[in-house]
């Protein structure tokens, strides 16, 4: 049987940048696997992601998180941008932080988009269910801080995968 | 591929082998299961994953998982959940079946779908019982939720077949796509 699990692109910021795109993303696979290691510039912000750079309010998220003491979950509606990491855990600038997103059967073009991230820092861990409320395949996926002032730092890392099935 | 400045393109990284084995995708009528079967002890794990909804009259269903065909009470599974308001964990003993997912049904907004990965690890394995994991979720915009399940099916033969149905008697609907993938060791 072939491999079904390969790398689409990697990036390592060897500066600080305010969004990584990963754009021009071929609909030939089944899943997208898009993982980060990464830092930010301030305490306690987060990485979101846009979509076929939509800025619309189309956004939408349900997490389960834990900081060592509680467990907790929350949810955000009708944003303009999906949080991936980092609503109910604290973490310093600097601080580094992983998530691994999973997006399934992104390229069909049938059903709203629902995809799951985990993320980990010291200040715990959280996973997420966001929802793009688009049914267009997913060509490009913007990886930002929530304003300008959230800035990515040097050295951090993202790779894109695909997964294809038979 | 577009690399916005500042950023340095380097060579993909190696990946293990990771192999597609069968894919599901319902058509227009529904199915009211997912079945994998035949399947072969070549690898170390399994995983599946899937994009899913069925036509309950509801907002949300379970989707249920038994290995082999066991239809005996042989299952256990503990649940660890987000509703997006509060925390909370749940578990059963002795069940017929494993706790797959929470799923959208008829009454969920339409077009949206439940998302979810299943790893059956050390499957083929006939020393141990077999732990299964799932991390699935779904959100509505106002609603959803999210899981950490791990099932328990207490017998140590080889899994050799996957079956995946919703409760009620209910139907998993078009664009279901659940596909079955081997890691190997």
């Amino acid at each position: 049987m072939p491999k079904t699990y390969e790398p689409i692109a990697t990036t390592t910021l060897g500066s600080a940048a305010a969004t990584v795109t990963f754009s021009t993303i071929p609909g030939t696979y089944t899943d997208l696997v898009l993982i980060g290691n990464f830092s930010l510039n301030v305490n306690n912000s987060s990485l979101f992601v846009r979509l076929n750079s939509d800025t619309g309010s189309n956004y939408s998220y349900t997490r389960l998180s834990g900081n060592g003491t509680t467990a907790t979950s929350g949810r955000d509606s009708n944003q303009t941008q999906a949080r991936i990491t980092a609503d109910a855990t604290a973490q310093n600038s600097g601080t580094r932080q992983m998530f691994v997103l999973q997006f399934m059967n992104y390229s069909n073009a049938n059903t709203n988009k629902t995809f799951l991230s985990r993320y980990s820092s010291v200040g715990g861990t959280e996973v997420f269910v966001d929802l793009w409320r688009n049914t267009s395949a997913i060509t490009s996926i913007d990886v930002k801080g929530f304003d300008a002032t959230a800035i990515i730092e040097s050295g951090s890392t993202f790779t894109l995968y695909g997964i294809k099935a038979a | 591929m577009l690399l916005i400045p500042g950023i340095i393109g380097s060579a993909a990284p190696q990946v293990g082998d990771f192999e597609s084995i069968a894919t599901v995708t319902v058509g227009a009528g529904g199915s009211s299961e997912i079945n994998f079967t035949s399947i072969p002890s070549t690898y170390q794990h399994l995983q599946i994953r899937i994009l899913s909804r069925d036509n309950r009259a509801a907002t949300v269903n379970s989707v249920f998982y038994r290995l082999n065909a066991d239809t005996g009470s042989n299952y256990a599974y503990h649940i660890l959940a987000g509703d997006g308001s509060n925390a909370s964990a749940a578990a059963a003993t002795s069940t017929a079946f494993t706790y797959g997912m929470l799923q959208t049904s008829a009454s969920t907004t339409s077009n949206i779908f439940t998302v979810g990965i299943i790893d059956i690890l050390d499957y083929a394995n006939t020393n141990k019982n077999t732990t299964v994991r799932t991390l699935q979720g779904y959100d509505a915009n106002g609603s959803g939720g999210i899981r950490f399940n791990s099932g328990l099916w207490m017998n140590t033969a080889a899994v050799n077949a996957v079956r995946l149905y919703p409760d009620g008697a209910a139907s998993f609907v078009q664009y279901t796509h659940a596909a079955l993938y081997g890691i190997k060791g």
